[in-house]
């Protein structure tokens, strides 16, 4: 540690720290565009001077000036307020001043600190510099001429994104950020950088004119687009969600978000079910909520519990899920699946679905094995953790499954999960790396279990794990990486008995409730089974229901969700759902009371202390107790594993639900990356 | 006056063989193996001992320089990299070391290298000098051919390789840090430090940056000895240095002199004078384009050493001595100086980006007279707001001739801005 006084406080910072760190340590508050805490240092924005004692009487750049123990600091001298407010003036001469119609407006850092640490008038009488704009695909809207060379974009695409497709060309005034060539950023992390440029030069090309920061009703919440639960603020204006945007939460996103749960927002307001619908006549019309649960009840007379099931789709809440067990129940059936791709997760025990090493104890692993995934797809935020520790070097990563580009520097074995027994006879030369290893960690992604041999996969890949030290009482390095943020949810609740989804279907059950299920072959339900749909939006599900019932989005219900590491968390209600649809446990418990089975809850409080009853993992919110491993014993393995190649467990990142399948702003980055532009045209798009 | 006997670069105009044998009999090469068997830290300590100040600008002793680097070799190599990015304005002196005399450089690497461990050696030659890539490379070539540099170098035992990396245009490369950057193939863009290159340098290894004369001179110095080094020049400004006398003399010129000589005895000696006689001096820059200008009050008696140019606030620089006569217009001089300075910021740091174009500007309406007197104070305070405020070096250098400007032309320069106004006779509106 290292004394520092800062303006006459006195501080201890690690040694290590940066001049910066210390003032902050001291609470003052340093100006800054370049410094980001995530970033390497650039120290070239030169607005974070400060004045060191004992050192050459100039001002000091604090983010790249490292603390030295008894240094004395000043931040508040003539000096060091004549050196910001140059800097500050030199800032503003080649900026346009044209906050008025600039998106940043209001959350500008350049005129925040023009505010603050400005001079009051221009001594600047030149002309001013234009820059071309660039196009950086769909997500991204560039003003290039308002950029002030921060490089903070380029820092961040090269470092956290791991794809070092931005950089700067020419030099001096003429310097332009851009993409050297004029394509489309390849990353599903490019709407950071939106949040990390400091001015309007990088901002959100969906989201252009639509409102003003100061408008918008902001709520905390959790993202459901990926099982990784990232922290989320979404914003809204009246019924309208306008933007999506990261929330700081170190333990799972840091303070990024992933491109679909940022962009996909304009599907909330496309193909939404806003009535209930029943089918007569072959043809769905219009109905009432009476008339609705008046035909399903119809349907249920006479109908045994064996020939009714359940499915929970990929982004139901807890509370919805357990309504739907409740209404099941008293309907008694126990059929009920929240695996719609098949995958052979093993309900039994929580270390087999879950992401047990979490996703801050990437960090602390030393070799990693990825089987059947591709996070960068599956889960661009444990990838961004990857490669966060990778970068930190001595991290051996091999993948098995569909080669890819992941970002960090990896070592591909191939494709088929034959060779799973190759590692586990220590015939393949990675085994001894995972031996040698202190933390291994092992990755299992869905693209390994969703097959008929996926149980097989599942027992391999833990038996892999045991041999290699992967489960010990103070570390668990094996991690089943799940797509849905509904899965693990599911799995806590008992969402998986009785009969599975592939036995409902083809007239296994006579009625088959969907809640927000549309990832499975909606052809294969019977032609005579009744299929009831209670989910948000027009999609594969509700094409085939009889009948339809309007529920909210992740964005207008109070709902909990289990993450992909095991983490309970809660998203919140931030506007109202559309037109007459209901939040979904609401529904399910006015149809129960229809039925003459009312649930024992009558509001949400009621209803979560039953999530608690039924699973007191439901109690322990945002806490991850660190998993080790004391019981060894694997999932239960059934048949051989086959020699099938791996299969990608998502086809493509920007459509994975029915919200990003309705977003025109995901079907433009499809179109971005199968019809790349060329230069020309991307120029034409850039002014 | 330095007398012939005295003299390092015994072939600098090129009259003769610049080739090994035409080398050896001016003496380099010669007992090279008996240098590097006195030891790392005897030379070293020679090299201190000489007061040898580095030839690149900044005047930094270079054996202290050399000791920084680490005493054994850790898990890093070491690396030595030589500057031959000579790109400052007025200044040729390196071109005619790698022309006409490359194998001193070539032995000062080895040397120098030897020092201080590093068996890698790189020269990172300015992209336009391209013929003087080709006689330097000529130089390493004959010298693995004849086996003093390579594997055993001169049978000493130390294996030394060299290398002539050309750059690709661009001043502030010659940087030492930028230079670091763009030898590893990244933009040209000063580095921050701390960390310091003897720390961090070229691919994250311990590594120095010196110019082509610092290393040139080591050979000759360790032959002859520190003693006879030191006695030459001034005190704390010990030896020779080249001279590159340009601009509005009779006869431009390179010329090695001892550091201490008068300006006046430089230019008369060995450049045929001023341009109409001492008296038609205007104004001189006695260090490269990036130090201030002097008067020729200051001229008449000013020694051309670091210390005392200092003195006068102004540098010893690179001794790029640049000669301007009363026919000239000194303030479109300093603008041209602006408008390089301007062209060659990398665009890292914002005071220099953006604070070169204003300077750059307002230089441009200063040569014609085309703006308010007030004006003059704006840009002195600009050039004062600039300078210190950035990573490297550049932006001093292109505040410092405006700084000159004004300290000692600012008459002229109103008288201009007067002029301008008579002559538009129009009140100037309110921009």
């Amino acid at each position: 540690m290292a004394k520092v006084t800062v303006d006459g406080i006195t501080v201890e910072v690690p040694n290590g720290s940066n001049v910066l760190q210390a003032c902050e340590a001291a609470g003052k508050e340093i100006p800054r565009f370049c410094y980001h805490e995530r970033l390497s240092v650039a120290g070239n924005c030169r607005m974070c001077l400060v004045e060191i004692e004992k050192a050459p009487p100039k001002p000091f750049a604090s983010c790249a000036y490292p603390v030295a123990d008894g240094m004395v600091v000043h931040t508040d001298t003539p000096m060091v307020k004549a050196a910001r407010r140059g800097v500050m003036e030199f800032l503003l001469i080649n900026h346009p001043l044209d906050c008025p119609i600039c998106d940043q407006g209001g959350e500008c850092d350049l005129q925040d600190q023009s505010m603050g640490y400005g001079g009051d008038t221009s001594r600047y009488h030149e002309n001013k510099r234009a820059v071309t704009n660039k196009d950086l695909g769909p997500l991204v809207k560039t003003v290039m001429t308002r950029c002030i060379h921060c490089t903070r974009c380029i820092r961040f695409s090269t470092e956290i994104a791991g794809v070092p497709e931005m950089g700067a060309t020419a030099r001096g005034e003429s310097m332009e950020v851009g993409t050297y060539i004029s394509k489309a950023l390849s990353s599903e992390l490019s709407g950071n950088l939106i949040d990390i440029c400091p001015v309007g030069a990088l901002t959100s090309k969906p989201y252009a004119f639509v409102a003003r920061p100061w408008e918008l009703k902001k709520t905390d919440s959790v993202d459901v687009l990926d099982a990784v639960g990232a922290a989320i603020r979404v914003d809204t204006r009246g019924s309208e969600v306008l933007r999506v945007l990261p929330r700081i939460n170190e333990d799972v996103n840091e303070e990024w978000l992933a491109d679909k749960s940022r962009f996909a927002l304009d599907g909330l307001k496309r193909r939404r079910l806003d009535t209930p619908w029943v089918k007569r006549e072959g043809k769905l019309a219009r109905t009432t909520w009476p008339e609705a649960f008046a035909a399903i009840e119809a349907k249920l007379t006479g109908l045994s519990g064996d020939r009714i099931g359940a499915v929970a789709g990929n982004l139901c809440d807890a509370e919805s899920m357990l309504a739907l067990k409740h209404v099941m129940a008293a309907l008694g059936s126990t059929n009920l699946d929240c695996r719609q791709d098949g995958a052979a997760l093993d309900p039994s025990r929580r270390e087999f679905f879950t992401f047990n090493t979490s996703i801050a104890g990437i960090e602390e692993a030393d070799a990693l094995i990825i089987i059947g995934s591709n996070p960068r797809h599956e889960a661009p935020l444990i990838n961004a953790r990857i490669r966060k520790r990778s970068l930190m070097g001595a991290f051996p990563i091999a993948h098995i499954g569909v080669a890819a580009d992941l970002t960090y520097r990896h070592q591909y074995l191939g494709g088929t999960p034959q060779l799973l027994a190759g590692l586990r006879d220590g015939s393949n030369a990675f085994a001894s790396v995972l031996r040698g290893a202190k933390k291994p960690m092992m990755i299992v992604g869905q693209g390994a279990l969703a097959r008929p041999d996926g149980a097989a996969i599942l027992a391999a890949c833990w038996a892999l794990a045991a041999e290699t030290g992967m489960l010990t009482p103070d570390w668990n390095g094996f991690n089943v990486l799940q797509t849905a943020a509904g899965r693990v949810a599911g799995l806590e609740l008992g969402f998986a008995t009785g009969k599975t989804l592939a036995q409902m279907l083809g007239g296994g059950v006579d009625l088959l409730w969907l809640l927000g299920a549309d990832e499975f072959d909606a052809a294969a339900i019977g032609p005579n089974t009744f299929v009831v749909y209670q989910g948000h939006h027009g999609d594969r599900g509700a094409a085939r229901a009889d009948v339809i019932l309007p529920g909210a989005a992740y964005t207008e219900k109070n709902g909990t969700y289990i993450s992909t590491e095991g983490r309970v968390q809660r998203g919140a209600l931030a506007v109202f759902p559309p037109g007459e649809a209901k939040e979904d446990w609401k529904i399910l418990r006015a149809f129960s009371a229809l039925i003459g089975k009312p649930l024992p809850y009558d509001n949400l409080e009621a209803l979560r202390m039953c999530l608690v009853q039924e699973n007191p993992l439901f109690d322990r919110l945002d806490i991850l107790p660190h998993f080790g491993c004391s019981d060894t014993t694997g999932p239960v393995s059934v048949g051989a594993v086959g020699d099938a190649l791996f299969e990608p467990a998502i086809e493509n990142y920007y459509m994975t639900d029915p919200i990003s399948r309705a977003s025109p702003t995901m079907a433009a980055c499809i179109e971005a990356q199968k019809h790349p532009k060329t230069p020309a045209e991307s120029a034409m798009a850039a002014e | 006056m330095l007398g012939d006997q005295d003299r390092i670069f015994t072939n600098l105009y090129g009259l003769h063989d610049p080739g090994l044998g035409g080398a050896r009999r001016r003496g380099d090469w010669d007992g090279t193996a008996a240098i590097l068997a006195r030891g790392h830290d005897a030379i070293i300590d020679e090299m201190k001992a000489s007061g040898l100040r580095g030839r690149g600008g900044a005047g930094f002793p270079t054996g202290m320089k050399w000791s920084f680097m680490p005493k054994t070799v850790g898990e890093r190599p070491h690396y030595l990299v030589v500057n031959a990015d000579e790109s400052e304005p007025g200044t040729c002196k390196d071109r005619d070391i790698m022309r006409h005399d490359p194998h001193k450089l070539v032995e000062g690497c080895l040397i120098a290298s030897f020092a201080m461990s590093a068996h890698v050696c790189y020269i990172y030659i300015r992209g336009e000098f391209f013929n003087e890539a080709i006689a330097l490379q000529k130089a390493v070539d004959e010298a693995y051919a004849a086996g003093l540099i390579g594997k055993n170098a001169c049978g000493s035992g130390f294996d030394f390789d060299l290398y002539v990396h050309r750059g690709a245009g661009a001043y502030i490369c010659g940087e030492e840090t930028a230079l670091i950057e763009s030898l590893e193939g990244k933009k040209g863009m000063p580095r921050l430090k701390p960390p310091f290159p003897a720390a961090v340098g070229l691919y994250g290894c311990p590594t120095t940056v010196n110019n082509v004369e610092s290393i040139a001179v080591a050979p000759t110095i360790l032959r002859r000895g520190a003693v006879w080094f030191s006695t030459l020049g001034r005190p704390k400004n010990a030896g020779t240095k080249l001279f590159c006398i340009s601009g509005h003399v009779n006869k431009p010129c390179n010329v090695e002199e001892e550091l201490g000589i008068p300006l006046r005895e430089l230019i008369d000696t060995y450049a045929g004078g001023v341009r109409g006689g001492w008296d038609n001096l205007l104004a001189i820059i006695p260090g490269g384009s990036s130090v201030p200008l002097l008067n020729k009050a200051t001229c008449d008696t000013i020694l051309m050493d670091f210390d005392s140019l200092r003195d006068v606030k102004s540098g010893l620089g690179t001794a790029g001595v640049i000669v301007m006569d009363k026919s000239t217009d000194v303030i479109k001089a300093i603008a041209r100086l602006s408008k390089f300075y301007k062209h060659e910021s990398c665009g890292q740091c914002t005071p220099c980006r953006e604070g070169t174009g204003w300077m750059q500007r307002v230089m441009d309406r200063m040569v014609v007279g085309r703006a308010e007197i007030a004006e003059i104070d704006v840009l002195e305070k600009v050039t004062r707001q600039i300078e210190g405020h950035t990573i490297c070096a550049l932006v001093d250098a292109a505040a410092w001739p405006i700084q000159g400007l004004i300290k000692n032309f600012r008459p002229l320069m109103e008288e201009r801005i007067a002029a301008y106004k008579a002559q538009k006779s129009l009140p100037m509106a309110a921009e």
